[in-house]
């Protein structure tokens, strides 16, 4: 079992982006509603890049027929997805910061939940609790960054998912149209594309920039 | 005239946001309403009344995630 500390692990972090943009990175505060196809990949990427603050959200556990698209492992079927991620994180880097809410975001709790988030990331999977999350964070928190999807299943073309700036601080990723039919679901490279953008679309912010 | 998602749209005569979305067959509690950049709140669409150079962005969410 290979163990290094966290001198070893920045060092090697500083060396692959730069002290400087490691430095911002590490301040990062990150919120990722969602733990599933989407949530899950964009939470490796931002734990791999060492985005110093993760708050992971979601109330389910882990099903069999997640593992298509999900960043878990048959180990973990049955675990709550909050206590799967936060584990698999922490063998990437286990000096980040990475608190968890098993719970189901609501209308009457999503205040207390996000009011210390810089900037939240949408993957949830109903299109119904997508506008309440959004809907909530534009009105409660205009400042802080939300950066949502809409649109990734199937094999459709790679070409189509595609990251929007709506208004000042509101971000689309995905195709916006595309939903899960039969025999064109949630399957893992086109949401890993969509996934990828959200991360990207935080990481850019996290760096200081503003337009997709 | 107004603006939605880009587009002009001519109004023939003054609708609130709610009736607007009803005519274009919006799934009222799977979108977000974004009103000349700013959130509207759902709780306004029944009572805000659009008018001549109003921008809205009206996002739909599909489902997956």
């Amino acid at each position: 079992m290979n163990s290094f500390t966290k001198e070893q692990i920045y060092n090697a972090l500083n060396e692959r982006h730069s002290p400087e943009t490691q430095a911002l990175l590490s301040q990062g505060n990150v919120a990722v509603a969602g733990l599933g196809g989407l949530g899950s990949n964009i939470a490796y990427a931002l734990a791999r890049i060492g985005v110093g603050h993760l708050h992971l959200i979601d109330f389910d556990v882990v099903d069999l027929t997640n593992l298509n698209r999900q960043q878990y492992f048959m180990e973990h079927v049955g675990m709550y997805k909050t206590d799967a991620l936060k584990s698999l994180l922490l063998k990437i880097n286990p000096y980040l910061d990475i608190r968890t809410d098993c719970i189901q975001v609501t209308q009457d709790n999503l205040q207390e939940l996000f009011q210390n988030d810089a900037i939240i990331c949408e993957a949830f999977d109903h299109p119904e609790a997508k506008a309440i999350l959004v809907n909530g964070i534009l009105e409660h928190f205009p400042d802080k960054r939300l950066v949502a999807a809409s649109g990734m299943a199937g094999y459709e073309s790679s070409n189509s998912i595609h990251t929007r700036r709506i208004t000042r601080n509101f971000y689309l990723c995905g195709d916006e149209t595309t939903e899960s039919t039969y025999g064109r679901g949630l399957m893992a490279p086109r949401v890993a594309i969509c996934a990828s953008h959200q991360a990207n679309m935080i990481t850019r912010l996290i760096l200081g920039e503003e337009e997709p | 005239m107004i603006t939605v998602n880009g587009q002009d749209v001519i109004l023939n005569q003054p609708i609130t946001v709610a009736e607007y979305l009803r005519q274009h067959q919006y799934q009222i509690n799977r979108i977000a309403v974004e009103m000349n950049g700013a959130i509207l709140p759902k709780s306004q669409y029944t009572s805000v009344i659009l008018k001549d150079g109003d921008k809205l962005e009206v996002v739909s969410f599909v489902g997956g995630g």
